[in-house]
């Protein structure tokens, strides 16, 4: 089961032929993600080869646009890597071609643009993960992104994220104690996103693999909060969160575009308090978000079934 | 990105926004000429700093003649002035607007700020100008009033209008308020803005709709198809230690203490401050060195968080996803070769490659302490500056 994405996803890459492109399409299919092409315009027709870990070749044919790929090869997932000022409208492109999950690995969108991304979406039933974002993997089946793939393992926890090096940092701390993780979802540090921490957490309460979750905000905007207030009200499974920028100077952008104090608001003080007040176990440091997760899963009764690692 | 008030009009102004006739002064003389100039008989002497409340801390004075220009302005050059923004280290003032006098009848706020839980522009207007809208919003929300843009069509005039209506502007200049509210709108979406905020906007005896003071902030990501904002950058303004780093593609924030970090990745590069405070240190800095950085970029950032006298040790703290762990320690290597490593250095490595660059790192002959995780990175280090 999993959220998002698993085994049968079919992936294409945009902006395939850039370096980062290639170097991350080669990760999936290392990792057994089924690439199945990629796009940049004016190379369609032509083929990336590359060369795996394990010395075999895959040949990915290049489209000119996301319509021509998805109709070749059925793709219902896209990445993207393409550069900032062109990346918008990739993310519209591959709407508009009908693909289900848009995945924008790319930072740096001008945040107007995103803007007018997110209006183009009202009423269409693509799904948007990031920009600025390390990406969605269902460890052992699918990886999209740029996040190390042989940090995760199989599993019923499921970790969303505004930070990529701290999504890495939660599952690590996961698996070296024996949990595997249903999907590690990271939503991006932009202030303006496709998905917010609710769209993701509703998926994984739904989601019967996934038993438990961790959250990871950090300062700026108040989707933490919000997420706070859904989860006492909805959620069924326990939630771990950590809250990054305790000691951020207020009125600065913390390199994330969406990781400011502005107006004294979006501290992580507030944060951790609507947390706390809304039930949520919230880890002390970044250190001890696997501990605090297996310390509440211990009281519950429940480590044993979220052990999946031998 | 910030600029300057007197900048800020100027990109208003070509938008339609009414400002009043100003010039900007680096010296004492420039303030005479500038204000002979403008022949209005009074003119506001007034502070070019990157921060608000300037006038409580004496950085706006009004001058009814010449000799009163050449006082107020000789004696807010070069002042330190210390305003709620400032910190209280304050800001040396190097700039002067010198502007024409008018007289206010009323004054106003109107902002517009990217809101973030619709994605989308808003509007917000209040009548009571001159005050923080932060202390507003606080003590009087009902005051305040906001109009959401539909980033589709753009801001309607109607819209700009029954802002104007609430905020109780006189009837007979209500469209003169809706197009300077459109104005301002035009200019925050053309030129990529991430705030513009009029307070106060003034209503004038001759019936003028004005924006008196001008706060615009850029949307750093969009700088790239702005380059007449980017020459508005103003140096004197920036740590020079974080002037540096945005030379090398680096996001680093000057902060206070003695432990200077390096860390990929937004997220836990401020993970990392947060858990150096917790066991009793203080960071000297924000660095997150980025995904795609190449070893003479490493290198940069060591010999900035190096440059910095208060750095008293460093913790590098790397989760390598695309940032590669063997590109950080040649960095580091290489750093420490071309500056001389003087500080105790603690290196937390996992992720891609984590073998190689811990060898690397091993090889290297340099003295370094190795760290199992954050928490016991973040350990080592506070021990070791203490």
């Amino acid at each position: 089961m999993a959220i998002l994405v698993n085994r049968d996803t079919k992936v294409i890459t945009q902006g395939i032929t850039g370096a980062t492109g290639l170097f991350h399409a080669k990760g999936a299919l290392d990792y057994g993600t089924q690439m199945v092409g990629g796009v940049t315009p004016g190379k369609g027709g032509t083929n990336v080869d590359i060369t795996l870990e394990n010395g075999s070749v895959v040949s990915l044919p290049v489209y000119n646009t996301v319509e021509q790929a998805v109709e070749a090869t059925g793709a219902t997932a896209s990445v993207i890597y393409v550069p900032p000022a062109f990346a918008a409208e990739a993310i519209i492109e591959a709407v508009d071609a009908g693909i289900e999950l848009v995945i924008c690995i790319t930072e740096g969108i001008p945040v107007l643009d995103m803007v007018k991304v997110k209006r183009y979406m009202e009423g269409k039933s693509s799904v948007l993960i990031g920009p600025n974002c390390p990406g969605v993997i269902t460890p052992g089946e699918c990886k999209i992104g740029i996040m190390p793939g042989y940090i995760h393992a199989p599993g019923h926890v499921g970790v969303v994220s505004r930070s990529g090096t701290l999504t890495y940092e939660a599952v690590h701390q996961l698996t070296t104690r024996g949990i595997g993780q249903s999907t590690a979802v990271g939503i991006g540090g932009d202030p303006v996103k496709g998905s917010e921490f609710i769209d993701i957490l509703h998926r994984f309460n739904e989601d019967p693999d996934t038993h438990a979750v961790i959250m990871i905000g950090e300062i700026g905007g108040t989707a933490e909060e919000e997420a706070a207030e859904w989860i006492k009200a909805n959620m069924t499974k326990p939630v771990v969160g950590f809250i990054g920028g305790a000691t951020a100077p207020p009125g600065k952008r913390m390199g994330h575009a969406g990781a400011i104090i502005s107006g004294g608001k979006g501290t992580a003080a507030e944060k951790i308090a609507t947390l706390e007040a809304c039930g949520i176990r919230v880890a002390p440091t970044p250190s001890e978000m696997g501990s605090t997760l297996v310390s509440l899963l211990e009281e519950k009764g429940m480590l044993d079934q979220v052990r999946t690692v031998k | 990105m910030n600029i300057h008030e007197y900048q800020g009009k100027a990109v208003l102004k070509q938008y339609g926004v009414i400002v009043p006739e100003g010039k900007v002064a680096f010296t004492v003389e420039e303030a005479v000429k500038a204000a002979e100039e403008l022949a209005s008989g009074v003119v506001v002497v007034k502070a070019q700093i990157h921060a608000g409340g300037r006038g409580k801390a004496g950085g706006v004075k009004v001058a009814k003649n010449l000799d009163e220009v050449r006082a107020y302005a000789s004696e807010i050059l070069g002042k330190t002035l210390v305003t709620h923004q400032t910190g209280p280290e304050g800001k040396e003032v190097k700039r002067l607007l010198i502007e024409q006098g008018c007289d206010i009848k009323k004054e106003y706020y109107i902002g517009v700020v990217l809101d973030r839980v619709t994605g989308r522009v808003v509007i917000m207007a209040s009548e009571e100008g001159g005050t923080e809208i932060e202390e507003v919003a606080a003590e009087t929300p009902e005051k305040i009033f906001k109009e959401v843009v539909d980033p589709a069509i753009g801001l309607q005039a109607f819209q700009a209008r029954k802002l104007a209506y609430a905020i109780n502007i006189p009837n007979e200049l209500i469209n003169k308020a809706a197009k300077f509210i459109l104005s301002l709108y035009s200019a925050f979406v053309e030129k990529d803005c991430s705030i513009a905020e009029i307070n106060p906007l003034v209503i004038t005896g001759d019936g003028q709709v004005m924006a008196l003071d001008a706060k615009l902030n850029f949307d750093s990501n969009a700088l790239f198809r702005h380059k007449d904002i980017i020459e508005l950058r103003d140096l004197d303004e920036e740590d020079p230690k974080e002037i540096e780093a945005s030379k090398f593609d680096l996001s680093y924030i000057a902060l206070d203490g003695n432990i200077g970090c390096m860390v990929n990745g937004a997220g836990l590069a401020m993970a990392t401050m947060d858990i150096i405070k917790y066991y009793g240190g203080e960071p000297a800095n924000f660095l997150d060195v980025g995904g795609g950085a190449t070893t003479e970029k490493v290198t940069e950032a060591f010999k900035i968080i190096l440059s910095d006298e208060k750095v008293k040790g460093i913790f590098v703290n790397i989760f390598g996803g695309i940032m590669r762990c063997d590109v950080i320690a040649n960095g580091v290597v290489e750093a420490a070769k071309q500056i001389g490593l003087d500080r105790p250095l603690v290196v937390r490595l996992e992720g891609t490659n984590v073998e190689l660059g811990k060898q690397i790192l091993n090889e290297s002959g340099l003295n370094i302490v190795a760290a199992d995780s954050m928490a016991d990175g973040a350990q080592k280090i506070v021990a070791l500056v203490q």
